[in-house]
């Protein structure tokens, strides 16, 4: 198999690659459960955060166990999984949303669901409907380099990979040279839900991934929730997703009439 | 060993460290140390020690007579619910803190169903003074409500997993969860040989010492080391591994797993995971777990609480698939009725858990003089009240 890390020419750029070529400060990334709070909501949403002016955007497909996930992302879930959501009915929506919607995405999942579905099929589709990237926080390392790293490759999928304050450099070196759009680097070792850390040892962290000068843009994640959050994120990083914060959002009841604004407060540019 | 785990991590196509990132460091700390540490002179002696004075080991394996008499073959009965805690879970909590203090944790996680994981890890919590968190599924804890409460007598925090089915899968994710945010300090006590790799590995070791002494007890009891039948139940797993792992090599015995079938395999309330399962992910290992088509876990169902989980441990997944061992299954009834019988024939009330490797009995064909090794994972205080309920007692 070929491991020679994956040098990306001009034909095979995804549209996250093109985002990350034109585009390197404040990039704002926002997470939703795809089929939350109802079945038919995904493409609405999305429509919604492009307008808003999202640069890209991070579709979770629900999984009855996200044991990487907090209650508010569990639960958004669980409600997508009783209101029917499957890969299967996903697809067919992403198919109508990239007739609407033309910044990048990536899908968010765990891997059994993908196990099922193929992963060569898996990522075939996902290519064919126009998706990005994927992140599978469960998918470890080594069945991904041994396993699967072909199938991305042929669909032109990044696979995006978490960074910890406890990663390794060495590992964090091996991350770099397995990427080929962002590394998303994890505000703490937590679920998702939390507060921002910004402990001393934390900026150590983001100070000390900053100063190996990774070839791969890095992108903060886990406990963005305002602008706050999301400047000092800024400080360190590319840019910043939120998650939690905003599926939180999707709870009231007129929340298509406020994402606008909610973004906007997220960014806050001065 | 034939049939052990390679450097990866697998066993066939089973196993594997499917964790996220977060959790990495732990995983791999624990892949580096563990074989160092339990070979280590030092971790030996007092493991042996403490099995010998606390645990009680070895504990015996007993000729029943009765049950002899009645199935047509000498039927030998490895007695881990003589244990201290009252299971075989002792063995294995006792090597974990072992681990995790020469790790240098000062905070032990746990999961628990039945709650014989939870109190042996509360335990051994105790006899370390290291503090304790366990996490149990809220059904399990009204159906195992003296567990709960000998955990808490123990000095254990008993903090309730109230997502999915709120049994031993969700509160296996509660510790998961709670591993992820304490990544430095805290070792996660996996109860069973599931979960990534080393775990299923380091749990069937611990475990071992099962079949290690019923193959010496065997061969004073009838001259042979070798039987031609070895029984265990199996929700995850554990026991039946620690029961089967010296024998793994021996292809004449025969090796007979028995899971829960809850109200029966195709009732849709069942917990027969190579019945009813697919390979995939859970808790970290790839095995054979119950999910629906779109890769769901499905929601098991199990009067035994310790055998309501919808995986098996990866070497488990490995030996059926391969046909070293044979999977069978035993509905509720059945296990309670066996269960009543043991009490019966033998004067001993076995574990609901137990009880399902009992029933199976009835169901096997033996020639006269074969030798049949069950291990008897738990004793029955824990479920009394289930016992009574059914039989109206």
């Amino acid at each position: 198999m070929d491991h020679r890390p994956w040098t990306i020419d001009k034909k095979n750029m995804n549209r996250l690659n093109h985002l990350f070529n034109t585009k390197k400060d404040n990039l704002l990334s926002i997470y939703y459960t795809a089929g939350y709070p109802e079945i038919n909501t995904t493409v609405d949403i999305a429509g919604a955060l492009e307008k808003a002016g999202v640069d890209f955007l991070e579709v979770g497909f629900p999984y009855s166990d996200p044991v990487a996930d907090g209650p508010t992302i569990q639960n958004s879930s669980q409600q997508a999984l009783n209101n029917g959501m499957t890969l299967n009915v996903l697809f067919e929506q992403l198919k109508d949303l990239r007739k609407r919607v033309t910044i990048p995405i990536l899908l968010m999942g765990y891997v059994n669901p993908i196990v099922q579905y193929g992963v060569e099929a898996f990522c075939k589709k996902a290519a064919e409907v126009g998706v990005d990237g994927i992140i599978v926080p469960d998918l470890p390392m080594y069945e991904y380099e041994t396993m699967y790293s072909e199938f991305f490759k042929d669909n032109n999928l990044s696979n995006i990979f978490l960074v910890t304050p406890q990663t390794s450099p060495e590992r964090i070196r091996k991350i770099d040279e397995l990427s080929n759009s962002f590394i998303y680097l994890l505000s703490s070792s937590s679920i998702t839900g939390g507060n921002l850390d910004v402990s001393d040892s934390i900026q150590a962290y983001y100070t000390r991934v900053k100063a190996m000068e990774l070839k791969n843009p890095t992108i903060i994640g886990f406990g963005i929730s305002d602008n706050a959050t999301f400047k000092k994120a800024c400080a360190y990083a590319n840019g910043a997703i939120v998650g939690s914060k905003f599926v939180k959002l999707l709870e009231s009841e007129n929340y298509m009439d406020q994402i606008s604004g909610f973004v906007k407060s997220i960014r806050m540019e001065s | 060993m034939k049939y052990g785990v390679n450097e990866q991590g697998y066993y066939g196509d089973f196993g594997g460290a499917y964790v996220p990132e977060m959790l990495y460091p732990n995983v791999e700390e624990l892949r580096q140390r563990y074989l160092s540490i339990i070979n280590d002179a030092d971790f030996k002696a007092e493991f042996d020690q403490l099995l010998k004075d606390y645990v009680g080991r070895p504990s015996p394996l007993y000729y029943a007579k009765r049950y002899s008499e009645k199935y047509g073959a000498n039927i030998f009965l490895k007695r881990e619910d003589l244990n201290h805690t009252g299971s075989h879970k002792i063995n294995n909590a006792i090597g974990q803190i072992l681990l995790a203090q020469r790790l240098g944790k000062k905070r032990i996680i746990a999961e628990t169903g039945a709650g014989q994981h939870g109190v042996a890890t509360a335990t051994v919590c105790a006899l370390k003074g290291i503090e304790c968190v366990v996490y149990m599924g809220e059904i399990d804890m009204e159906r195992q409500a003296p567990n709960v409460s000998r955990m808490k007598m123990l000095g254990a925090k008993v903090v309730p997993a109230k997502s999915g089915s709120r049994t031993l899968k969700d509160a296996t994710n509660e510790a998961l969860r709670d591993w992820i945010a304490n990544p430095v300090d805290t070792h996660y006590i996996i109860g069973s040989v599931v979960g990534p790799y080393p775990y299923p590995d380091m749990v069937a070791r611990f475990q071992s010492i099962i079949s290690l002494e019923a193959k010496k007890q065997l061969l004073e009891h009838t001259g042979k080391e070798l039987p031609e039948y070895v029984m265990a139940c199996v929700g995850g797993g554990s026991n039946a591994m620690g029961m089967f792992y010296h024998f793994l090599d021996d292809e004449g015995v025969k090796l007979i797993a028995v899971e829960a079938a809850g109200k029966g395999v195709d009732s849709g309330h069942s917990a027969a995971t190579t019945f009813l399962g697919k390979e995939g992910v859970l808790h970290g290992s790839r095995t054979i777990l119950m999910q629906t088509d779109d890769g769901q876990v499905v929601e098991p169902y199990s009067i035994s609480a310790g055998l309501d989980y919808p995986g098996i441990g990866p070497q488990h997944a490995h030996l059926y698939k391969i046909n070293r061992a044979q999977y069978a299954s035993v509905t509720d009834d059945e296990a309670l009725q066996a269960g009543l019988l043991c009490c019966q024939l033998e004067g001993i009330i076995p574990a609901i858990e137990s009880a399902h490797a009992l029933a199976q009995l009835e169901k096997m064909k033996f020639k006269k003089d074969d030798n049949v090794v069950i291990c008897l994972s738990g004793r029955g205080d824990k479920d009394l009240d289930t016992y009574i309920k059914y039989f109206n007692y």
